[in-house]
């Protein structure tokens, strides 16, 4: 029997091999699979990991899937890293969705004056909805001392519930058949796309942007250094009087702002209108985008472009090859779990059993040990 | 009065599922884990247990199918949180998005497949009780196998010797530690008899309650399962009351429609969930009061000797 | 910092795993089909055509055994129909979002000329992929929107309803018969109020009862629908929405129920009375006829019944008294020859008001802007207001 042995300290290698370890698994599990189900193994590899990128269409159409998945992510890293843990940033995708959606829907004479500026409102609607829906996290932890992780996911189910009524109701399209739908938000309040021709929208620079003023904030600002220290060691952080308080509000209502721009981005962009289907999941698949990605700015752009190319070979493996769509899930959760397994190796070592007894007796009550 | 009497035993029936599952996830909370994976696991246990349904004619062994069905796929959640220190939650999510996606890809072949016809079961002479006959005693043998787990549970944590146990695993690991007890295994067992609770939950739902295999059929009913331990404060009684409350939100609203009755249906939907963060402010207010029903370890990896 | 010899382990594991890819790329790349080669000039024979490629969207799994099912037939008879003239294909569970456009524009750049979108949802990104690329047709089911390469197409679903409503009026004991509503849209409100005609041209004392999911496809929620309207006195039923779940709860508590969209006999032999189905078949075998012969126009919107063989009520149970199977045979014939017109005055609203005159019969118009109950359901339509 191999034993897992603890390092001194955390592997340095292990910490970037780890995750190319995993998908490397994950690929010959892929590998395995087409074979099983009597397709071209190769010709499946290559419709997930090359298709998807390989030209200025493709990776068009990578970055709208990328762009929310990295946004959400960036906000959950430094949550995850202040250990807050907020599992609702897809109630707060769809509460930024609804403010941008919000705005959008006024953008008929009213606002008319505002021209193109109209987006830059929807944008900031959308941050200011999602910290909003995060907030709420926030204050029953502060004051109530109430799990987050619980009252983050009601909250999706509440924000989701949210939609389906103004969608159904009070905000639905007049003209438009009973259906569950607003009206398509006029094009001045559409987001402007980066090349003619190509779906990626200005949402691929905003990110890039954003994934900048992360790793600045994480790495090279005072606050965000508070906030490593509060996840890290909360007694330690306290003592040298980081205030705890900001160190709860801080991450939440950071990743709520995140997570509630990609939602007006979604709504404003590829989609342009409200129907009960906008949560599609990104805020869940991001919790798994911001772990393969190391909680790292740089990691969590691989993560998602990774995540994205996932996704989008899915759905070709479907109409090129025939397969189930399914298979995209169970690919994801497989590369999840060899990227779980194989960060073991990152604080622990793999080591033969021993022959000779040990010289030191082990210490007292460690008998829980296997 | 018929029309109630009704509704109540469709609620009993809709609440069970999210009842088996509520208690699975106590087990684990009990001990110290949370399982995000419920949803997953409760999947591909409905996929299980509706193929072995299919293939052998027999309710039991498919029931039986998915009990095994969820408590391996717990097992492997059960090894990588607790032998391998990983993240609950996100080794949980992996468990759901996988089993959400081997669940379909499983079943694509059994999606036309009819199990043989449904009989409604009832409780002799007790089943022919004005109202209370309706209502209560023509359900399916796990509704009372669940009220029955409910009391069962709440005698073992409270009067046992092993329940304690448990108890102390979650509350203080590492004072159990101390004491001797193998903290791991006993979480391990913990998460295997929840998982394969929550696989009798997913296999009643594809089995008993709509005979039918349908991709994702379980629709969020093991993400509500995850609220409803809070809701309950993790007191299994209350688990099952709090299963009828959400299921029967359902059934209330469309008893509310047939009477004509106009409530935004959406809004109706929100109330349970509104209910469980109220629950949650209340009981985490008084930190005596959290400690009395929250175990204390909840979400925290355990390395002995750490 | 990492040290020189692991920062290089590191480096060499990811050139590797790079190259790993590219060299996957290369390879895949042999694997693509070749394009068909172009035909030889002057031959002896007229060269033989290009198959000519269709595509279509579903948005549900082919195995729903309803809505998509009968798509999915519908396609298959095209290829039974024009053999190796054309080459199909499918993408199942697309879902009703920014991924639906993506889906279509891959289609079209996969040389698919001819596309299907089977749900309303689709409109919006097939309408955006339409304009982008002129010489690719698209057919859009349900929706209200055309343009020069779009054209839409719908079938006449509440004929079948009306039918289904014939058998529900006879067979019902209580006189109380139940719809499990999808989505309050004008279709399923016709569809309502079209069982209720026909049940009401048999048994003019009955009552309907609607409840609805606020969704297409979701079984649990669906059976749980039926069982309150069972509990509520229905004792005949019949649905809207895409699964066999209602048939099934109907079965389970020895009511009668009806199939829909498909032939749903097989999932509850004693409670199904009769399906109505759609058939697709038709009405794909003709656009793709149109499409090969040259004679595709957009701009245009097709509603199509039992008059074009559309729409079907089948597998007609045995327990369904004779004569009753004869009035439907009657009723078909009628709607076949355009002698019977389903919405045909004097019809009442629920408040009792006219709102067909006697012997006035409905235009198109009429009917897809139906917003209202008939007299003898029950309830509201919720508007969520």
């Amino acid at each position: 029997m191999l034993r897992l042995e603890a390092r001194p300290q955390p592997s340095s290698i292990m910490t970037i091999l780890s995750p190319v370890l995993a998908l490397v698994m994950t690929i010959g599990i892929g590998f395995f699979f087409f074979l099983v189900l009597g397709k071209d193994p190769l010709r499946g590899l290559q419709l997930f990991l090359i298709e998807p990128i390989k030209n200025g269409a493709a990776l068009g159409e990578l970055s709208i899937k990328a762009t929310p998945l990295l946004l959400i992510a960036l906000g959950l890293a430094i949550c995850y890293r202040a250990n807050v843990w907020n599992i609702g940033a897809e109630g707060q995708f769809v509460l930024g969705a609804l403010g941008g959606g919000w705005v959008a829907l006024q953008a008929g004479a009213d606002l008319a004056w505002m021209g193109r500026g109209i987006v830059l409102a929807i944008l900031v609607a959308g941050v200011l909805s999602g910290m909003f829906w995060a907030g709420v996290p926030a204050l029953l932890r502060d004051r109530f001392s109430a799990n987050e992780v619980l009252v983050s996911l009601m909250l999706v189910y509440i924000a989701e519930l949210l939609l389906s009524y103004l969608v159904f109701g009070p905000w639905k399209d007049p003209m438009g058949y009973n259906f569950p739908q607003t009206i398509t938000f006029p094009a001045v309040a559409r987001i402007p796309r980066l090349i003619e021709g190509v779906r990626a929208n200005i949402g691929l620079l905003i990110a890039g942007f954003v994934v900048i003023a992360c790793w600045v904030f994480q790495f090279r600002t005072f606050r965000g250094f508070q906030l490593l220290v509060a996840g890290l060691a909360p007694a330690a952080a306290r003592y040298a009087g980081f205030s705890s308080r900001a160190a709860l509000w801080t991450p939440l209502l950071l990743s709520g702002g995140l997570a509630g721009l990609a939602g007006a981005l979604e709504v404003a962009g590829p989609v342009g209108q409200l129907t009960p289907y906008i949560p599609v999941g990104y805020g869940f698949a991001a919790i798994i985008v911001a772990y393969v990605g190391r909680l790292h700015p740089v990691g969590i752009v691989f993560a998602a472009v990774l995540m994205s190319m996932f996704y989008i070979g899915g759905e070709l493996a479907q109409s090129r090859l025939g397969l189930p769509k399914s298979l995209t899930g169970v690919f994801q959760g497989i590369l999840l779990f060899t990227l779980l397994g194989c960060d073991t190796l990152i604080h622990y070592r793999i080591r033969r059993p021993l022959r000779i007894q040990r010289m030191a007796s082990p210490p007292l009550g460690a008998t829980g040990a296997p | 009065m018929d029309g109630l009497a009704l509704l109540f035993a469709a609620t009993l029936n809709a609440g069970t599922v999210l009842g088996f599952a509520g208690l699975g996830l106590l087990l684990n909370e009990r001990a110290g884990i949370v399982n995000l994976g419920a949803e997953g696991i409760m999947l591909v246990a409905a996929i299980a247990g509706f193929a072995a349904t299919v293939h052998t004619g027999n309710d039991w062994v498919g029931l039986s199918a998915g009990v095994a069905a969820g408590g391996f796929l717990a097992g492997i959640f059960g090894v990588l949180v607790i032998w391998l220190n990983t993240n609950q939650f996100a080794t949980g999510l992996a468990l759901s998005l996988f089993g959400a996606g081997v669940s379909a890809f499983l079943g694509i072949q059994y999606v036309q497949e009819k199990l043989p016809e449904r009989m409604q079961w009832t409780v002799p002479w007790l089943s022919d009780l004005p109202w209370l006959g309706a209502a209560v005693f023509r359900q399916h043998p796990l509704v009372y196998g669940a009220i029955a787990l409910a009391f069962a549970l709440t005698w073992w944590f409270d009067h046992s010797r092993s329940g304690l146990i448990l108890r102390a695993v979650g509350d203080a690991p590492a004072s159990a530690h101390a004491l001797g007890f193998p903290v791991r295994w006993i979480r391990f067992a913990a998460v295997i008899a929840g998982g394969a609770l929550c696989g009798l939950a997913g296999a009643y739902l594809s089995i008993v309650y709509t005979p039918l295999w349908v991709e994702g059929m379980v629709a969020g009913k093991g993400w509500i399962a995850l609220a409803l331990t809070t809701f309950a404060s993790w007191r299994p009684g209350r688990i099952l009351l709090g299963a009828y409350v959400f299921g029967g939100v359902t059934m209330l609203q469309f008893y509310l429609q047939g009477e004509g009755i106009e409530v935004p249906i959406q809004f109706l939907s929100m109330m349970p969930y509104l209910a469980t963060i109220l629950v949650l402010v209340i009981i985490s207010r008084n930190a005596a009061w959290v400690r009395s029903h929250m175990p204390a370890s909840l979400g925290e990896p355990f390395t002995p000797g750490a | 910092m990492i040290s020189t010899s692991k920062r290089s382990i590191v480096r060499l594991v990811s050139v590797s795993a790079l190259a790993a890819i590219a060299a996957l790329g290369g390879c895949g790349k042999k694997e693509e089909p070749k394009p068909a080669a172009a035909p030889a000039p002057v031959a002896a024979e007229a060269p033989k055509p290009e198959p000519l490629k269709i595509a279509f969207a579903y948005i549900g799994p082919v195995g729903d055994g309803g809505w998509t099912f009968a798509h999915d037939n519908g396609r298959k008879a095209v290829e039974k129909e024009f053999g190796d003239k054309v080459v199909t294909s499918f993408v199942e569970k697309v879902p009703e979002s920014a991924d639906a456009e993506r889906v279509m524009r891959d289609l079209a750049s996969q040389g698919n000329k001819l596309i299907f979108g089977t749900t309303f949802g689709y409109m919006e990104p097939m309408l955006k992929v339409a304009a982008d690329l002129k010489d690719v047709k698209f057919e859009h089911a349900t929706g209200y929107k055309q343009a020069e390469n779009l054209r839409t197409y719908d079938s006449r679903t509440y004929e079948g309803a009306y039918m289904a409503g014939v058998i529900a009026g006879k067979m019902t004991k209580t006189n109380t018969i139940g719809v499990v509503g999808s989505i309050p849209i004008p279709e399923v409100i016709r569809n309502i109020n079209s069982f209720t005609l026909g049940a009401q041209s048999v048994n003019p004392k009955i009552k309907t009862k609607v409840v609805w999911v606020f969704e297409w496809f979701n079984p649990p929620k669906e059976t749980e629908a039926a069982q309150s309207l069972i509990n509520g006195g229905a004792d005949v039923l019949m649905q809207n929405t895409d699964s066999p779940a209602v048939l099934q709860t109907a079965g389970k508590n020895k009511k009668f129920a009806f199939g829909w969209d498909s032939d749903m006999t097989a999932y509850s032999p004693e409670a199904h009375l009769a399906s109505a189905v759609i058939n697709w078949g038709p009405y794909y075998v003709k656009a793709t006829r149109d499409a090969l012969e040259g004679k595709w126009t957009g701009n245009s919107a097709v509603w199509w019944g039992v008059k074009e063989d559309a729409i079907d009520i089948v597998s007609i149970s045995d327990k369904v008294p004779a004569e009753t199977k004869e009035s439907i045979e009657k009723i078909k014939t009628g709607l076949k020859d355009g002698s019977f017109s389903i919405w045909k005055g004097p019809i009442l609203g629920q408040d009792g008001k006219e709102v067909l005159k006697k012997d006035e019969v409905a235009d198109d118009k009429f009917m897809s802007s139906i917003n209202f109950y008939v007299k003898g359901v029950e309830g509201k339509i919720p508007t969520g207001k």
